[in-house]
C-alpha cells in the first residue's frame, strides 16, 4: 500500500481532524460544508455554487467509479457542470484508489491533482458533520505540513463574479430564446433547456439583458451571500415590470424573491443534499429534490403578488415562489438535478410551456 | 383520504421456507403495529407459532390456521373485517389473496383490499401482463416469451438464440427457473417448471450484467419514494438470494443511480402500487443500457433489508398507506421531527451474505445460480466495504474469520469455482488473490464488478504486510489501525503474525485485544439515523467501526444495562424460535426497569427492530465484539440463553473474560455440553442414557459395536461434507461411513452411541431457579427416535405417554436442574422404551419448541426464566399440562423442492428449514391442521405406498385398511403390494423405478400427476434401495407432490384425514382455546 503525506482539517472552533493526502499538496482555506449525497461527486465537484467552499462527504466511500471522460455536445462537457473544479477542496472518509466504470477516464484523486484542489481522506465525517449541524457551518483550512495559512470567509466576496462568464455564449439553435443569467449556473440547466427546443444564451450576472430580444429568462444557481448581486437584482426588478416568463433555480430564487420583495438569511448548516423533500404549497404533492444552498428566502415581505410555491417539509423553509398573474417562479432546489433526483425536471417543461403561452402559441 | 376501517385481516407467510423466512414475521409485526397505533382491529392467520407476531399484544386474534383460501374464507365468515392486508405475508399471502379475489371471495364479503389494489398484484405476477403494461411506458424487460408447452419453449429458445433463461410463473424465488446453453438443457428445466406453475417463460440470458434492486413507496396522492438501492456482487445470473448485496450500489454512477431511480418510480405509479414495492434490474455494465427484470408488488426480503440498512420503517410505512395516509403526513421515526417523505441518506455501507446450510442435505448440488438455496442471511454495517465484508463473512458462522485467516478450502479447483460458484465463491476468490492471481482474471471467471475486487485484493495485500510480522508489539500503529479498518478481526491479526496452535488461539487474540486496547486502537459507536447526521437523532439503532474517531452516544455505566445476545443467522436448526426468545426477554427486561440491550446482525429478525429494545447494537456475536460492547455498557449482565447455540457457545468464554453472565453458571453450562462431564454426572445422578464412547480408533468402534451391537449412532467429531452424524445398521454401512469420515485419530475421534429402535422420544422444556425447576412442559414426538427433534412432529400435551413416564421425566429434569444448580431455561431431550427412560440431550438455554410449549400451555417460560435471571421473584404457574383441554402439534416445514437433487428423507441431522403449530380440540384435528399448514392437502384419489422395512409395513397396515375403506386407491411397491395383499389390502402394483420398461410404474404415474399422496419409508442405506427409493422421494418433490417418509407420521395424517374432512376442523382463535 502506498504510502500517503499527511494532511489535515482545522476548523474555526479549534477542531482538528487529521487526514491522508489524495488530491493536490497544498493548503487551502474556504466555508467548510457537508453533502449528504451517495453519488455524483464529478457533478458536485464542478458546481460553481461551491465556489470557495471545502466540501465534506458524509459518504464515506468516494472514488469508485473514478471521473467520466470529458467529452462535448452543444459545445459543453457531457459528464461534468462546469469546466473545472469548484471546490476549494474535498473531504472524505474512505477513497477507493482503484475506480471502476465504463464511462471513467481516470482516478478523482489524479482529477484533484490536475485541478491543483487537495483532497483528504481518512476523516471521520460523521464526526465532522455533527460538528457543523451543531455549532453551524464555519471556517476551516486544509493544511499540509509546513504551509501554515490564515482562515478564510468567502462570503465576504463576490464569489458569483468570479464563476460568472465574461461575456455572452450562445446555445443550441431552437425555438424557443431563453436568456441565462448566469451567476454560477451548472451545465445541466442548458442541458435541460436545450432538450426542450431553445436557443440558449448565456449572460454575465452584471448583463442587463432587458434590452435583448428573448423570450423568457432563466436565473440560474450560484454562490455565496445573494445580497453581493444587487445589480443582478435591478435587472431582475425590471424585468418583472415586463410579462416575458421567469423561471429561477437556487440562487435565481433568492434573487427573484429580492427582487419581488423578499429577504435572504444565512441557514445555520445550509442543505447539501439529494434527499430534500418539499410539497407544492396548498397540495399533498411532494418532491424529492437535490439541494445545494447555504442562503434561503424569507418569504413574510414579499409583495401581494407573490406566494410560496414550494416548502421543505423537513424544516418549512422556502423551497419556490411564484407570482400569482404573471409567469414568474422560481424554485430553492434543483430541478436540473445532476446530481441527485430527476423528480422536478418537469419544471422545465412548465416554464418552457409558459413561453409558449406567453407567445401566443398553442 | 383516511380510511374509515375497523377490522382488518392479515395473512402471514406461514412456516418458513427457503425463500420465505423470517422476514415477513418482520413485516407482518411492523403491519400489525401500524394497524394497533390506528386503533383498528387485528385478526392475523398464520400457523407459524414461533413467530414474535403470533405472539400475545401484537393482533388482537390470532388464528393457527393453514393460509389457504379455504381457512382465509372461513375466518373472514366469522370475524367479518371490512379490510385485508396481503403484501405482509409473502408470496404465500399474495397468492392467497389472488385466489380470494379470483374465487370471487373478497367481493363476498365486502373486504377491502387495503394497499396495492389485487389488480396491480396481478398485473406484476403475471409476466406477459408486466411486461406489456412496462412497455406501455416505454420500460424495457428482457425479451421474454410465455408458453405452456415444452415444444413452445424450445420455438421460443430457436427465435431468441441461446443462451437463455427459464422461469416458472407465480412461483417463490425463483423456484424451477435456471439458465439453459442448449437445447437439451432447455427441455429438461422446461418439463420441471411446467410442474410448478402452468405457465413458464423463455428469456434472453443478460449473465454478467449487473442487478440492481430499488425500495419504492407510492401514497394514495401519487407521491413516491425510493428508500434504498443495493448492487448485487454477484452479476446477474445468480438469485438475488444467493448474492452478497450491498446497499447502497458502489459502482453506479449519479446518472445511473438516477435513472434507475427514476424508472422505478415511474413504474410503481404506473402499475399503481399503494404502499411498498420492489423493483430488480439489469444494467449493463458497458452503457446505461437495463432491463428490468422484476417487480414485487408486496414486501420482501429485499425490502426487510432495505429497512434494516436504511432504518426506515418499510412495512410500518406500507400498512399506514394502505390506510389511505400520505407519506407527508407521517413522521421519519427516527428524527420524530422530520416527516417519511424523503429519501435516506446512508453514512456507512451494507453488506447482506447469504447463509446456506447445503452439508445438511446428501446429494444436493452445491452450484448456486438463478433458484434461491440459502436459509438465512446477515447484514454487516462498515465504514469501508472491506470492514463491512470482513464482519459480514464472520456474522455468516460458517467456521470462517473473514476474507482470510481461514483454513484452505478442500476439494476445491479455484478456476472451476470462480466460473462455476458454489456457496464456497467468496473464499475460492480469497485464495486466488492469495495465489497471486490477479483482479483482471477473477474479474473475466467471474465478472463481478472490478471495484469489488479491488477492495478484496485490499484486504489480502493488507494480509501480506502483516505476515511480515512476528510479534504483536512488533506492528507498527497504523497497521495495525489499518488492520482494524479493514475488518481484521483479533483473531485474524492473531492468525496472521503469531499463528498459534488451535489450542493457543483464545489465548493469542485476547493478547491482541489487550495490546490494541493498550495502543488506543479501539472501535467507536455510531448510528443509523437515516440522514447521515444532518438532522439530531435521538436513535439507539447502532454499530461499531474502526473508521471513526467519536463515539455518537455516551454510556451510562450504571449497572442497569441488560445485554441479550440474539441467534444470529437463521441456519437450519436455529430461526425464527430464537428470534421470538430474544425478544420476549428484551420484553421482560424492559418492564423490569432495566435498560435493554441487544446485539444480533440478522436483518430477518424482530429483535434487530431498534424500538424492541434500549439499544440495539447491529454487530457482530463473537467474543470480540461483544467485549467492545461490554466494555463500554459495562452491564449487569449478559443474557446468553435465549439465542440459541451461538450465545451458548460464548458463555464459559466471556466468563473467563470476567463478563458477569445471568442465569445458569457458564462452569454448569460447560458441564451439560462437555459429553463427558454430563455423561458422568448422569452416572452419578444414576439415570440411565444410551451407552457411548469416544473412540480414536477403527479397532476401538468395532470392538464398542461388538459390546452393544447394531445399530448405532456415529458422529465424527472431524466432518468432510455429506458425513456427519448418521446411523449405521451394519459392517458394510459402517465401512461406507468411516470411508467418508476419513481420518479417525486422537485429534480427530468419533462419537459411538447405542441406537435404540422404536423408541420413543420426549421433550421437556423448563425453568429452573437456583436448581428447582419452576416451570415446565413435556412433548413427545410422533416419529420414532432417530428423526431429529427439528424434523419431528411434536404433540404437547403429550397424548400418548403414560402417566408413569411423565412423572419419571419431570423427577429426572429436577434432578438435573439440582445437580447443575440451573437459573434459566432449559431442555433435554429423552428417550422412552418399555420403561426405561434415558437422557440423551440436556441444553441449558432456551430451546426450539419454547414458543410453540409457551403458546399452547400460554405460559411464557421465557418471561419467567428472564425474570428467573434477573433476580426477580418468580411465582410457580398454577397450571399443569394435564388441564389442557385441547392439543398443539408442532410440524417441520420442508424446503427439498429449492434442493436440487437433495434426498428429502429425514434422519438424525436437521433438514427442515422451518415450522408451524397448530392447536386443535382433539390429537387429529391438531394433526390434520398442521399437515395442511406445511403443505400437504388431502389426497383426492390415489395414494402410493412404498413402505419399507416389516415393522413400517405392519404400522401402515390400519392405515391402508382405513383408506381402501373411504375408497382411496392405493398403489404399492413390489414388497408393499405383497404384503398388502396377504393381509387382505387391494393394491395396484407399481414397479420401481430401476425397472423402466416394466409397466405400469412408479415414475411414470408420478411425473403424470396421477398419485396425489406419495408414502415412501426408506428400509436401509443399500446401494439398490437408496437408489430406488431416493427416485421415487425426489420425483415427488421436483413433480410437487406431497411426500411422507415416516410410517408413524403418515399414519398420523391418514387417520386424521380418513377420520375427518376438512370441514370438520372448528375456527378457533388461540384465545378460544382455554
Amino acid at each position: 500500500m502506498p504510502d500517503f503525506k499527511p494532511i489535515k482539517l482545522v476548523l474555526e472552533d479549534g477542531t482538528v481532524f487529521k487526514g491522508k493526502s489524495f488530491g493536490y499538496h497544498k493548503s487551502v482555506a474556504g466555508e467548510v460544508v457537508f453533502n449528504t449525497a451517495m453519488t455524483g461527486y464529478p457533478e458536485s465537484l464542478t458546481d460553481p455554487s461551491y465556489e470557495g467552499q471545502i466540501l465534506v462527504s458524509t459518504y464515506p466511500l468516494v472514488g469508485n467509479y473514478g471521473v467520466p471522460k470529458d467529452d462535448k455536445e452543444n459545445g459543453i462537457p457531457k459528464f461534468y457542470e462546469s469546466d473545472s473544479i469548484h471546490v476549494s477542496g474535498f473531504v472524505i472518509s474512505d477513497y477507493s484508489f482503484d475506480y471502476s466504470h465504463w464511462n471513467a477516464r481516470g482516478s478523482l484523486g489524479d482529477w484533484l491533482k490536475q485541478n491543483e484542489v487537495p483532497g483528504i481522506f481518512g476523516i471521520d465525517t460523521r464526526a465532522l458533520t455533527k460538528i457543523l449541524r451543531e455549532k453551524g457551518t464555519m471556517l476551516g483550512k486544509i493544511e499540509v505540513d509546513g504551509e501554515e495559512i490564515d482562515f478564510y470567509d468567502p462570503n465576504k466576496e463576490n464569489l458569483v463574479s468570479r464563476v460568472s462568464t465574461r461575456e455572452k455564449v450562445t446555445y443550441g439553435n431552437g425555438k424557443h430564446k431563453i436568456v441565462l443569467v448566469d451567476t454560477g449556473g451548472k451545465y445541466n440547466i442548458i442541458r435541460c433547456l436545450l432538450k426542450r427546443d431553445t436557443t440558449v444564451t448565456l449572460v454575465p450576472w452584471d448583463y442587463d439583458f432587458n434590452n435583448d430580444q428573448f423570450d423568457g429568462i432563466m436565473l440560474a444557481n450560484g454562490p455565496g451571500d445573494p445580497q453581493m448581486c444587487d445589480v443582478t437584482i435591478n435587472h431582475i426588478s425590471k424585468a418583472l415590470n415586463d410579462s416575458k416568463p421567469i423561471f429561477g433555480i437556487c440562487l435565481g430564487n433568492q434573487l427573484l424573491g429580492t427582487a419581488a420583495g423578499g429577504s435572504t438569511h444565512k441557514l445555520k448548516y445550509g442543505h447539501r443534499a439529494h434527499n430534500h423533500p418539499v410539497i407544492k404549497a396548498g397540495t399533498g404533492t411532494c418532491y424529492i429534490t437535490s439541494q445545494n444552498h447555504g442562503y434561503v428566502l424569507d418569504t413574510d415581505t414579499l409583495g401581494d403578488e407573490w406566494e410560496p410555491l414550494f416548502v421543505n417539509i423537513n424544516d418549512n423553509t422556502n423551497e419556490g415562489i411564484r407570482h400569482k398573474s404573471k409567469p414568474f417562479f422560481s424554485t430553492q432546489f434543483h430541478p436540473e438535478a445532476s446530481s441527485g433526483p430527476t423528480d422536478t425536471e418537469f419544471l422545465f417543461d412548465d416554464f418552457v410551456d409558459l413561453i409558449k403561452k406567453s407567445k401566443g402559441e398553442k | 383520504m383516511k380510511k374509515h376501517i375497523k377490522k382488518a385481516v392479515i395473512l402471514g407467510s406461514g412456516a418458513l421456507k427457503i425463500g420465505e423466512a423470517g422476514e415477513f414475521d418482520y413485516s407482518g409485526s411492523q403491519a400489525l403495529k401500524a394497524l394497533k397505533e390506528e386503533g383498528i382491529e387485528t385478526v392475523l392467520i398464520n400457523p407459524n407459532i414461533a413467530t414474535v407476531q403470533t405472539s400475545e399484544k401484537i393482533a388482537d386474534k390470532i388464528y393457527f390456521l393453514p393460509v389457504t383460501p379455504y381457512f382465509v374464507e372461513q375466518v373472514i365468515k366469522k370475524e367479518k373485517p371490512e379490510g385485508i392486508l396481503l403484501a405482509f405475508g409473502g408470496q404465500t399471502a399474495l397468492n392467497c389473496g389472488i385466489q380470494l379475489f379470483e374465487q370471487g371471495i373478497l367481493k363476498k364479503y365486502n373486504l377491502e383490499v387495503l394497499g396495492t389494489p389485487i389488480q396491480a398484484i396481478i398485473d406484476t405476477e403475471d409476466r406477459e401482463i408486466f411486461a406489456g403494461k412496462l412497455a406501455e411506458i416505454n420500460v424495457k424487460t428482457p425479451k421474454s416469451v410465455a408458453v405452456t408447452s415444452v415444444q413452445d419453449a424450445v420455438k421460443a429458445a430457436d427465435k431468441m438464440g441461446y443462451p437463455i433463461i427459464i422461469r416458472a410463473a407465480y412461483t417463490l424465488g425463483g423456484m424451477g427457473s435456471g439458465f439453459c446453453a442448449n437445447e437439451e438443457e432447455l427441455i429438461k428445466r422446461a418439463d420441471n417448471a411446467l410442474s410448478y406453475s402452468k405457465q413458464i417463460l423463455v428469456e434472453e440470458s443478460l449473465k454478467g450484467w449487473k442487478e440492481v434492486e430499488y425500495e419504492v413507496v407510492r401514497d394514495s396522492y401519487n407521491n413516491c419514494i425510493t428508500v434504498c438501492n443495493m448492487e448485487n456482487f454477484d452479476p446477474l445470473g445468480i438469485h438475488t438470494g444467493e448474492s452478497i448485496v450491498v446497499a447502497p450500489s458502489q459502482t453506479l454512477s449519479n446518472s445511473e443511480y438516477h435513472k434507475l431511480r427514476e424508472l422505478a418510480i415511474k413504474i410503481i405509479r404506473h402499475i399503481g402500487v399503494v404502499g411498498e414495492c420492489n423493483v430488480q434490474y439489469a444494467l449493463d455494465p458497458y452503457s446505461e443500457d437495463y432491463r428490468v427484470i422484476e417487480v414485487n408488488a408486496r414486501l420482501s426480503r429485499s425490502s426487510a433489508l432495505a429497512s434494516k440498512a436504511t432504518g426506515y420503517p418499510l412495512a410500518f410505512v406500507a400498512a399506514k398507506l394502505g390506510l389511505g395516509y400520505g407519506l407527508f403526513e407521517l413522521k421519519n421515526s427516527i428524527t420524530k421531527t422530520t416527516p417519511a417523505f424523503f429519501e435516506p441518506a446512508l453514512d456507512y455501507i451494507v453488506c447482506k451474505i447469504p447463509r446456506w446450510d447445503l452439508n445438511k442435505f446428501t446429494g444436493v448440488s452445491k452450484q448456486i445460480g438463478s433458484s434461491m438455496k440459502s436459509v438465512g442471511e446477515i447484514m454487516a454495517i462498515g465504514r469501508t466495504f472491506e470492514e463491512s465484508i470482513q464482519k459480514g463473512l464472520r456474522m455468516v458462522g460458517q467456521g470462517m474469520h473473514g476474507f482470510v485467516a481461514n483454513h484452505p478450502l478442500k476439494d476445491i479447483v479455484l478456476e472451476t469455482e470462480l466460473a462455476e460458484p458454489t456457496d464456497q465463491r467468496i473464499f475460492a476468490i480469497s485464495e486466488s488473490l492469495q495465489n497471486g492471481s490477479t483482479v483482471e482474471e477473477i474479474h473475466d471467471l467471474t465478472k463481478i464488478d472490478k471495484w469489488f475486487l479491488d477492495k478484496l485484493k485490499n484486504i489480502t495485500d493488507l494480509k501480506n504486510e502483516l505476515s511480515k510480522y512476528d510479534s504483536i508489539e512488533s506492528i507498527p500503529d497504523e497497521t495495525l489501525l489499518k488492520a482494524k479498518q479493514m475488518g481484521y478481526s483479533d483473531f485474524q491479526i492473531a492468525r496472521v503474525v503469531l499463528n498459534p496452535d488451535d489450542d493457543k488461539m483464545e489465548e493469542s487474540l485476547l493478547k491482541v485485544r489487550e495490546y490494541r486496547k493498550k495502543r488506543n486502537i479501539l472501535p467507536v459507536v455510531k448510528q443509523i439515523d437515516t440522514m447521515a447526521g444532518e438532522f439530531p437523532a435521538q436513535i439507539n439503532y447502532l454499530y461499531l467501526t474502526y473508521n471513526g474517531e467519536y463515539h455518537d452516544v455516551e454510556f451510562e455505566k450504571d449497572g442497569r444495562s441488560v445485554v441479550v445476545l440474539g441467534s444470529g443467522a437463521y441456519r437450519i436448526g436455529s430461526s425464527v424460535e430464537f428470534d421470538w426468545c430474544s425478544v420476549n426477554a428484551i420484553d421482560t427486561i424492559n418492564k423490569q426497569k432495566y435498560r435493554s440491550v441487544m446485539i444480533n446482525y440478522n436483518p430477518e429478525t424482530v429483535s434487530t427492530d431498534y424500538d424492541v429494545c434500549d439499544r440495539l447494537f447491529f454487530d457482530e456475536l463473537t467474543l470480540e465484539r461483544v467485549l467492545d460492547i461490554t466494555d463500554l455498557e459495562s452491564p449487569r449482565g449478559v443474557i446468553v440463553s435465549v439465542g440459541g447455540q451461538i450465545p451458548n457457545n460464548l458463555a464459559m468464554r466471556l466468563h473467563k473474560t470476567n463478563v458477569p453472565i445471568l442465569g445458569t453458571s457458564p462452569e454448569d453450562i460447560d458441564r451439560a455440553e462437555n459429553r463427558q462431564k454430563f455423561s458422568s454426572l448422569l452416572d452419578d445422578l444414576k439415570i440411565d442414557q444410551p451407552r457411548w464412547n469416544e473412540l480414536t480408533s477403527i479397532e476401538d468402534i468395532y470392538a464398542f459395536i461388538r459390546e452393544v451391537g447394531y445399530p448405532v449412532l456415529v458422529r465424527p467429531s472431524y466432518v468432510l461434507s455429506g458425513a456427519a452424524m448418521n446411523v449405521v445398521s451394519n459392517e458394510e454401512e459402517l465401512e461406507h461411513f468411516l470411508e467418508l469420515a476419513a481420518n479417525v485419530s486422537k485429534q480427530h475421534p468419533v462419537v459411538v452411541s447405542e441406537f435404540i429402535e422404536q423408541a420413543k422420544e420426549i421433550e421437556i422444556d423448563a425453568v429452573a431457579k437456583n436448581g428447582e425447576m419452576i416451570a415446565y412442559a413435556i412433548s413427545e414426538h410422533i416419529e420414532f427416535a432417530g428423526v431429529h427433534s427439528g424434523d419431528a412432529t411434536i404433540v404437547f400435551p403429550p397424548q400418548k405417554l403414560y402417566i408413569e413416564t411423565i412423572r419419571r421425566v419431570k423427577r429426572i429434569a429436577r434432578q438435573i436442574a439440582a445437580a447443575l444448580n440451573i437459573s434459566g431455561p432449559f431442555n433435554m431431550q429423552l428417550l422412552a422404551k418399555d420403561n426405561d427412560i434415558k437422557v440423551i440431550e440436556c441444553n441449558l438455554r432456551a430451546s426450539r419448541s419454547f414458543p410453540f410449549v409457551s403458546k399452547v400451555l400460554k405460559i411464557n417460560l421465557i418471561d419467567i426464566a428472564t425474570r428467573v435471571m434477573l433476580g426477580m421473584p418468580v411465582e410457580r404457574p398454577a397450571k399443569s399440562i394435564f388441564e389442557l383441554d385441547y392439543v398443539g402439534i408442532k410440524a417441520p416445514q420442508f424446503s427439498f423442492a429449492r434442493l436440487l437433487n437433495a434426498d428429502p428423507v429425514l434422519g438424525v441431522d436437521m433438514a427442515s428449514t422451518g415450522e408451524v403449530g397448530c392447536i386443535g380440540d382433539n390429537y387429529y384435528d391438531a394433526v390434520l391442521q398442521s399437515m395442511l399448514a406445511v403443505g400437504y392437502n388431502i389426497p383426492k384419489k390415489n395414494i402410493l405406498i412404498s413402505s419399507g422395512p416389516l415393522r413400517s409395513k405392519v404400522e401402515m397396515l390400519q392405515s391402508a385398511k382405513m383408506l381402501v375403506e373411504k375408497g382411496y386407491n392405493i398403489f404399492a411397491t413390489a414388497g408393499t403390494h405383497k404384503f398388502f395383499k396377504e393381509n387382505g389390502i387391494k393394491s395396484t402394483m407399481l414397479h420401481w423405478p430401476d425397472e423402466p420398461d416394466m409397466k405400469p410404474n412408479t415414475l411414470d404415474y408420478i411425473r403424470e400427476k396421477k398419485i396425489d399422496l406419495v408414502v415412501n419409508i426408506p428400509k436401509n442405506l443399500s446401494k439398490g434401495e437408496l437408489r430406488n427409493g431416493y427416485r421415487i422421494r425426489r420425483n415427488a418433490v421436483d413433480f410437487n407432490i406431497p411426500l411422507i417418509t415416516n410410517a408413524r407420521l403418515a399414519s398420523a395424517f391418514i387417520y386424521a384425514f380418513c377420520k375427518m374432512d376438512i370441514s370438520d376442523i372448528p375456527i378457533k382463535s388461540w384465545n378460544e382455546y382455554r
